[in-house]
């Protein structure tokens, strides 16, 4: 995957999670929790999800990578440059 | 022959979930969406754990724990259940209070709550919005030496009437009381009294029939009269379980039955480090409850009391005078017609913590005896708000520590699970023993209708790690290059 598709991976999941959330509008840098309705429970389904889709693990202590657009593909981007982009 | 309420189920599961309260159903849902084989045993003749009802002569059907919860079950409801389900969950406006400090309604929001603490308290509005800051914003890694008691005489010295207010629905919601950690209280509060109080329409039986008809079509075998005894472990690695006779065996096993009952109960000790069972020593159970059952006749009408009664004779508010068994702080919930639209009936139920031990050791006829005071206060009560209320009810019955504990197997009754350390017992069982794994009311924070939902889906969470894992291959060793 390219940078640009981990991040439309992600931006996926999300509106999967969050459907009335407007994910148009999104600041890559800002934290996702101050631009959406987003709680603790929402960031577990997105590591759910990660799990499901690219088989990828994020461990506990990487949670706080997830915290923004830009962080979060900094983060996966690596972890999933050779997987092919689903759904 | 008796019947065998195992029939038809597969030879071998990822995942068999002991019990089927709200974390049991919901982990269960969640796993078979992830497309796990998923199989839910349960003892109880129906699903849903204390999330229950039952149905009596004359068209009652009266709800255990469908007093209110918190706004975020639409979300949780929405996400790992349905849309249908989460479309159901409607608001209550009419929260009372009625006690020697204080007596008027709320709609129990955050905005209702400033107002009421401004103008009925006369507190100022900054230590109000302080507050309601310093609650939200705590969480779980927060120091835990401060109790909900310190919490309160931090912000409001000396005001017994405001921590009455601000404790006693969150005495009722989860057993907490002035000594806890402040975080419990803060967590539960920031939920509960912010957005408002909801209630499931159609009641719980329709909740629980739409979340088995969810489960069913995910594919989760579910079967019910099935107490299970063992869960069977080898080697520090789960096995299965053993019930009615049969070993089933999974890969993991999710234990929805009461923290303590899952250690010593169906797993035993043996297989457990003596340090970790030093740990589980110190975990204190939460209280149970008591109720008052009352069903109007068909035809008989009280008009709009509120839907949610705090009341309470003592003076100030005390969380051991709330369990004793004379008490006279109850919460009385109210259903209308519009609980269950199309029966057009009337409940009412009141509810009162209390103690096992001042239930479990009384001779038939004592029991039978107390439990009769217990119905008469109650409705002595009751007629300060429904006048005539006695000639309006055709049913009336009552339930008690010992009711719970027959009903959920729970140690003690116990109607919340366990206080706040039972928590970290839950959390490291996998640590201890491979594949096993407890979702259920413990530590407060996790008990009610969502903190038992979604510690459910966290628990899931773990659980597909785990089998996940398991199902890779396993990787032949070769040299990386960096
Ligand atoms: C009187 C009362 C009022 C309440 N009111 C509210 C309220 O208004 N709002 C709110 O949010 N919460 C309320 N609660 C709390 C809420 O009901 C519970 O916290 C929540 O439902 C607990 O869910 P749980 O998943 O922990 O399991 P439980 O509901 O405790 O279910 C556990 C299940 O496991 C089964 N089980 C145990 N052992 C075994 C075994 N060995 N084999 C098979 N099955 C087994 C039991 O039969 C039971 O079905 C109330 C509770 C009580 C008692």
């Amino acid at each position: 995957m390219t940078r640009d598709q981990v991040r439309q991976a992600i931006l996926n999941i999300i509106s999967d999670i969050a459907p009335d959330e407007d994910l148009g509008a999104i600041k890559d840098e800002e934290k996702l929790r101050d631009q959406f309705d987003l709680d603790s429970m929402d960031f577990l389904d997105i590591v759910m999800e990660l799990r499901k889709r690219f088989n990828l693990e994020v461990p506990e202590k990487d949670y706080q990578e997830l915290v923004s657009m830009a962080s979060s593909v900094e983060y996966l981007f690596p972890r999933l440059k050779d997987d092919e982009l689903v759904s | 022959m008796a019947k065998d309420w195992l029939k038809g189920i597969k030879s071998a599961y990822d995942t068999i979930v002991i019990g089927s309260g709200l974390a049991g159903l919901t982990a269960a849902n969640k796993l078979a969406k992830l497309g796990y084989k998923v199989l839910i045993l349960e003892h109880h003749y129906n699903l849903g754990g204390l999330a229950t009802w039952f149905k009596r002569k004359g068209g009652h059907i009266l709800d255990i724990s469908l007093h209110g919860f918190p706004t975020g079950m639409i979300k949780t409801c929405r996400k790992y259940w349905t849309q249908e389900i989460a479309d159901s969950i409607v608001r209550l406006k009419n929260i009372r209070f009625d006690n020697p400090q204080f007596s008027f309604w709320t709609n129990f929001d955050k905005n209702d709550f400033t107002r009421l603490m401004k103008d009925r308290f006369g507190i100022v509005k900054e230590t109000i919005d302080d507050f309601f800051q310093t609650v939200r914003a705590m969480n779980f890694y927060d120091d835990l030496s401060m109790t909900t008691r310190e919490l309160f005489e931090k912000f409001f010295p000396g005001r017994t009437d405001v921590h009455r207010l601000l404790m006693e629905p969150i005495t009722y919601a989860n057993g907490s009381t002035l000594d806890d950690p402040a975080i419990t209280y803060g967590i539960v509060f920031a939920n509960f009294m912010d957005k408002g109080v909801y209630t499931f329409k159609g009641g719980t039986n329709e909740l629980i029939k739409k979340m088995k008809k969810e489960l069913l079509k995910n594919g989760v075998d579910i079967r019910t009269h099935c107490m299970v005894e063992r869960v069977v472990v080898n080697d520090k690695t789960v096995q299965g379980v053993e019930v009615q006779g049969r070993m089933i065996p999974a890969k993991t096993v999710l234990s929805n039955s009461n923290i303590l009952s899952t250690i010593h109960k169906l797993t035993g000790d043996e297989h457990f480090t003596p340090e970790f069972l030093d740990e589980v020593k110190k975990v204190r159970l939460n209280d149970s409850s008591c109720q008052v059952y009352m069903g109007l006749k068909r035809g008989e009408k009280i008009d709009n009391v509120g839907d949610l009664l705090f009341t309470s004779q003592e003076k100030e508010f005390s969380s051991a005078s709330l369990l004793e068994p004379e008490t006279t702080s109850r919460t009385f919930s109210f259903y209308y017609p519009e609980t269950r639209p199309g029966l057009n009936m009337y409940s009412i139920v009141a509810s009162t913590n209390a103690r096992f031990k001042d239930w479990a050791h009384l001779t038939r006829q004592e029991y039978e005896k107390k439990k009769k005071l217990l119905i008469d206060r109650t409705l002595d009560a009751l007629e300060k708000y429904v006048p005539d209320v006695r000639k309006k009810i055709d049913h009336l019955e009552a339930s008690t520590p010992v009711t719970f504990k027959r009903y959920t197997a729970h140690p003690n009754g116990v109607s919340f699970g366990t206080k706040f350390e039972g928590l970290s017992i839950s959390k490291d069982l996998p640590k201890q023993i491979a594949g096993l794994f407890h979702a259920g009311s413990v530590g407060i924070i996790m008990s009610g209708w969502l903190g038992a939902a979604n510690y459910g889906v966290i628990v899931s969470n773990e659980v597909d790690k785990f089998l996940h894992a398991v199902s890779q291959p396993q990787p032949e060793l070769e040299t990386v290059s960096v």
